[in-house]
């Protein structure tokens, strides 16, 4: 029997996020021969982004776009949503593991009284199956997952920056694009009344290639300033430990550890942090560790590929000049 | 106001991980209130030093878990529950579903969680649970104000700042920067002993062990591959940093 698969789209700064591609990379590793896959979008402006979608080996495009929509609230999200699902049934809904796809995710689950697997880093066919993998305890172990009956419909979400993105197949022509209709609920339980966009325009920590984190060596709030330059110039995300944002010198939505956000980019700039274990759980799976610290004991030089014994605030001015000559 | 607040026992997060007989060894493990759900827990007690009522706190877990519930009573919790059983495997589905079992039998306005646990980390027992109730949530809040009958709260979404008003009762999820907990004092302590601390087990909430059937099954565990320590950089700091931009630019396509 031939299953429907769909996935969440989601759009971030005008344009469909990188995670969107790697989450229909990954649904498209559960298709068997005749399956097909649907992608969804909702919010707006997001009719545009449909073609583009379509080009991804998808079947159909399911989209709705309101004014309303612009911000998510899960009150106008999920009826839409769960309408969509109620109309194309499904084998498996997957959503990437973000800020939107971590509060939808669940809800379609307990709509489905469904297996939920979250924050999968890979995936992979076994015996007829899928084995899902994610790590645990923010990355110090790893579990192997299977949903336990193999008919029954799941959700996935997929974590950023881990599995490949999935590249164009086609121009798209030959995917159906369909719009949703959307009807304004008559009393809406929660209200979004403001949003303040601090993130807008800049690379989000989970999805970022480089990020360049600063620890209680930063010293001050200030003290971020070198940091968030050498990430300019490398379009690299700025994050810190929780010893730097205890201290007030910046906001905890930027701590990367087993409290606050797990990163995995291709190349981690460590400033400044000593490396406690609830730090280095955080991030040692980014591909390439560099550190930087004053003191050589400093456990961060454990896990880094490369180290730089020395003063931060000497050393990343100077790293900065470095990639800004050579370009 | 009738607060509830789901919470769980994890491992404190400086603990390291260690694999015996294809589990997670427990063995000497200092075990710490889930560090997001301490946040729900300090948020609820300070929700009822502004508007009265009253703080429920519970967890579904191992009998270790009531020494977390102990806790939360000492911060100053006025009871607390745990609902301890064999049969209720760790699966969110699961988990879920005892909880909102309980939750059916017992009326409140505001029901506080951990955005997410430091264990497992997948975040959706409290959404989940919200759902199956038929109550609105709003996930990572990092700030509650409640009046007549609703809560305006803040929502972090990646670091952009959303506010929504809601109708309780509701869900909100705890995210960093929601407060800074309190430690239990002396006298919190000695009080908490007094508190009633009740155990649940599937039957007294009327269900079955079918009704709890696990989603998902784990086939296997395992720990990263160590990292090794790699190479310090020699040179005058000017050398040190050429260096490294030329093998970060050989070795990686992102510069």
């Amino acid at each position: 029997m031939n299953h429907t698969y769909a996935v969440v789209a989601e759009t971030r700064g005008g344009g469909l996020r990188q995670v969107t591609y790697e989450t229909i990379a990954a649904a498209r590793t559960a298709l068997e021969a005749g399956d097909r896959l649907v992608a969804i979008l909702i919010g707006h402006p997001v009719a545009a982004l449909a073609g583009k979608l379509a080009a991804y080996g998808v079947d159909r495009v399911i989209v709705c776009d309101h004014p309303d929509l612009e911000h998510y609230n899960p009150e106008t999200y999920f009826p839409i949503l769960a309408g969509m699902l109620d109309a194309i049934r499904p084998q498996a809904v997957f959503f990437g593991h973000t800020a939107g796809g971590r509060d939808l995710a669940p809800m379609v689950a307990a709509k489905l009284h469904a297996a939920q697997i979250s924050d999968v880093v890979s995936l992979e066919k076994a015996g007829g199956g899928l084995l899902f993998k994610r790590p645990i305890y923010a990355g110090k172990a790893s579990e192997t997952l299977q949903v336990a009956q193999s008919q029954g419909p799941y959700v996935v979400t997929i974590r950023p920056n881990n599995i490949p993105a999935a590249e164009p197949t086609t121009d798209g022509a030959g995917t159906a694009i369909e719009p949703f209709a959307y009807s304004p609920a008559a009393d809406l339980r929660a209200v979004v009344r403001d949003v303040v966009r601090r993130a807008s325009g800049k690379i989000d920590l989970t999805e970022a290639k480089i990020v360049v984190a600063g620890g209680r060596g930063v010293k001050s709030a200030e003290g971020f300033k070198p940091l968030q330059e050498l990430a300019d110039v490398l379009g690299a995300a700025v994050g810190a430990s929780r010893g730097a944002c205890d201290a007030g010198y910046c906001d905890y939505s930027l701590q990367i550890g087993q409290t606050g956000k797990v990163v995995t980019p291709e190349i981690y700039i460590a400033c400044g942090i000593s490396g406690a274990i609830q730090h280095l759980a955080g991030m040692s799976r980014s591909r390439i560790i560099v550190a930087i610290n004053k003191d050589p004991d400093a456990p961060i030089f454990q896990v880094a590929d490369y180290g730089i014994v020395g003063d931060l605030f000497e050393v990343v001015p100077l790293l900065t000049e470095e990639f800004k000559k050579a370009r | 106001m009738q607060t509830v607040v789901l919470i769980k026992q994890t491992f404190d997060t400086e603990e390291k991980i260690v694999i015996r007989d294809g589990a997670i060894s427990e063995d000497g493990v200092k075990f710490v209130i889930n560090p997001y759900d301490e946040y729900a827990v300090e948020e609820a007690i300070r929700q009822k030093e502004r508007h009265g009522g009253n703080v429920t706190v519970v967890s579904v877990g191992p009998e270790r878990s009531a020494e977390a519930l102990r806790t939360a009573l000492a911060m100053g919790a006025d009871e607390a529950f745990l609902i301890s059983d064999d049969r209720i495997p760790g699966d969110e589905y699961a988990v879920s579903r005892v909880l909102a079992a309980y939750l059916r039998e017992r009326p409140f306005d505001l029901l506080l969680a951990g955005f997410f646990s430091v264990d497992n980390g997948a975040g959706q027992v409290a959404i989940r649970t919200a759902c199956l109730l038929g109550i609105p949530h709003v996930g990572a809040i990092t700030k509650l104000d409640i009046a007549g009958g609703r809560a305006t709260v803040i929502r972090d979404a990646e670091g952009d700042a959303e506010t929504l008003d809601v109708v309780l009762p509701a869900l909100f999820t705890a995210q960093q920067g929601l407060n800074e907990p309190r430690y239990p004092a002396l006298a919190g302590i000695m009080q908490a002993r007094k508190k009633n601390l009740r155990r649940l087990t599937l039957d007294d909430l009327g269900l079955t062990e079918a009704d709890v059937a696990p989603k998902t099954v784990r086939v296997a565990l395992n720990l990263p591959s160590e990292r090794r320590a790699g190479r310090l950089l020699r040179g005058s700091p000017r050398e040190q940093a050429a260096q490294l931009v030329s093998l970060l630019r050989t070795e990686s396509t992102a510069i």
